[in-house]
């Protein structure tokens, strides 16, 4: 479970990041960017808290 | 019910730090990965949405930017490395401590206050910039680079609103906002190189070829906006190195670095200053170019919605709260030793409250470059005296740690290196026109001379004393 997890964060890292270069290129729309990016950071708050250690280092 | 009578400040400041005030022991000890998250991560926060468009507005030129913030980061993490981690690595002591036994505790208590003062009005900053993007759909009106009052009842309002909402945050839990804010640090560093990459085709870069062209053209231009002073890039590697000065020659930081394994570890500092102090800066100083080009508005709240949308305006608002959460606490930390018998939750709120105040002047945002400068500034003299007490005093045979082996309550070669270099500094401004973001260097050389001079005198004066105990040398240790 916590694989899927993980896997789900690192999509919404990529969301988050990956589109902007697509925009760069011009293979998709600044709006399309900004609904991906919106999704992106839903996926990353909603996975992340379940497999990121709560301990903080100091 | 009987009244407890005041405890003298000594006592309150080690209630404080009852916890701190032992060496941290091996088993606490940390690996690099730790490290390098803290940095990333703290180095990668709302700040960043500020600084760099106030390079824009200063006008620097592309050039400039980039090399100054090369060898700028590269100072500070080398100021790190050398200066903070090996004492902080060879006394496991925080800096409250060390500073303690050197400064004695009354020095040590208009350090703290001087500190709890700074950390308010960065914080205050921190909810300005937050108010900026929850601003945004109630179409409130942004305060602009020149302003220095609040300039609408929206923004009034706005701000007391973001100020009493991450007062109560604060007050509800400090560790799970910390956490929270561990988490949002890797998508936020992304939300910022997407917000620089997405907008770079409405600046006119379509290849990478074009970047350079554009960025010396419409982004870094080499033109300040008007009422502002050109930027070079001496003044660029400055502000880098000393942005945060209070961390490393400051050794605030020592309150980290005593967890390192290693004094090598400082060198961990290069994630934050790399990823945070010149990618995001970089990405934000592009997203205010835009604006500037769109005569749009160029708080960063509108800026990072220009680049990303609804997420660009969640980053902002998360960078600026979580990065005030920790600064009220802190502010808090060291508040208390005015107000010991209040409660942790009575001295946050009244934090809060001020930094709430402060943050409806929207001078601290727009003019947050001089804000930052002079901070360090303001607490530099006593990492160089740390600096001073811990090399070079046992090499010339004198006493470290004086004022606690004295028991002496207020240091005087402490306190004069502080004051004095603080006056000097002043001195080289007003009368040499010596710009505040190049006093640091100077600052700390004074200093260290000073300390060291003064405790030549003061130690001379009781040669009987002083033969009577040996020096510590931390030298001569194991773990160099």
């Amino acid at each position: 479970m916590k694989t899927v997890l993980k896997l789900a964060s690192f999509l919404g890292l990529g969301l988050t990041v990956v589109p902007a270069f697509l925009v760069f290129t011009g293979t998709i729309t600044w709006t399309i960017h900004a609904t991906l990016m919106a999704l992106g950071a839903l996926l990353w708050f909603i996975t992340a808290p379940f497999w990121m250690p709560h301990d903080a280092p100091v | 019910m009987a009244s407890t009578p005041p405890a003298s400040i000594t006592e309150r400041l080690d209630a404080i730090n009852e916890f701190d005030r032992e060496s941290v022991s091996e088993d606490a000890l940390q690996g690099p990965g730790n490290f390098i998250g803290l940095y990333a991560g703290e180095h990668v926060a709302g700040t960043e949405f500020v600084i760099g468009p106030l390079f824009v507005a200063h006008g620097v030129a592309a050039g400039d930017l980039f090399l100054g913030l090369l060898v700028g980061n590269l100072l500070a993490v080398l100021s790190w490395a050398f200066i903070c981690a090996p004492i902080a690595t060879r006394t496991r002591l925080n800096l409250y401590w060390k500073l303690r036994k050197i400064a004695g505790p009354n020095l040590l208590f208009v350090y703290n206050l001087v500190n709890a003062a700074m950390f308010c009005f960065l914080a205050g900053s921190m909810i300005s910039v937050a108010a900026t993007a929850v601003g945004i759909p109630f179409d409130m009106t942004m305060p602009g680079l020149d302003d220095f009052y609040p300039n609408s009842i929206g923004w009034v309002v706005t701000v007391l609103l973001v100020g009493s909402v991450v007062t109560i945050l604060a007050i509800l839990g400090f560790k799970k906002i910390a956490y929270f804010s561990k988490i949002a640090a890797p998508w936020m560093f992304l939300v910022f190189v997407a917000c620089g990459v997405a907008v770079l085709p409405q600046l006119g870069v379509t290849s990478m070829g074009d970047f350079w062209t554009v960025a010396n053209e419409k982004i870094w231009t080499g033109e300040p906006l008007s009422g502002r002073i050109r930027f070079t890039f001496w003044h660029v590697m400055f502000f880098a190195w000393f942005a945060n000065m209070a961390m490393h020659i400051g050794m605030a930081d020592m309150t980290i670095l005593r967890y390192a394994k290693k004094w090598h570890y400082g060198f961990a500092s290069a994630f934050g200053m790399y990823l945070g102090h010149y990618i995001a800066w970089i990405a934000s100083g592009i997203l205010v170019a835009l604006a500037l080009q769109n005569a749009s508005e160029v708080a960063p709240g509108p800026i990072a919605y220009l680049g990303a949308g609804v997420a660009g305006l969640v980053a902002v608002l998360l960078a600026g709260w979580t990065t005030a959460n920790p600064t009220i606490y802190r502010a808090g930390l060291a508040m208390q030793t005015i107000t010991p018998d209040w409660k942790r939750w009575k001295v946050t709120l009244a934090v809060g409250m001020i930094t709430t105040m402060a943050a409806l002047f929207p001078a601290l945002m727009m003019r947050l470059l001089d804000f930052v400068a002079l901070y360090g500034l303001l607490l530099m003299p006593m990492g160089a005296v740390i600096f001073a007490d811990f090399w070079l005093l046992p090499k010339l045979g004198l006493r470290q740690d004086y004022a606690e082996w004295r028991q002496l309550l207020f240091s005087l070669p402490a306190a004069l290196a502080w004051f004095l270099t603080l006056g000097a500094c002043l001195l080289l401004n007003l009368v040499w026109d010596v710009e505040i973001f190049f006093l640091g260097l100077p600052g700390w050389f004074i200093a260290t001379g000073l300390y060291v001079g003064l405790s030549l005198a003061q130690q001379r004066r009781v040669p009987a004393l002083q033969a009577a105990a040996p020096t510590t040398n931390f030298l001569t240790e194991e773990n160099t």
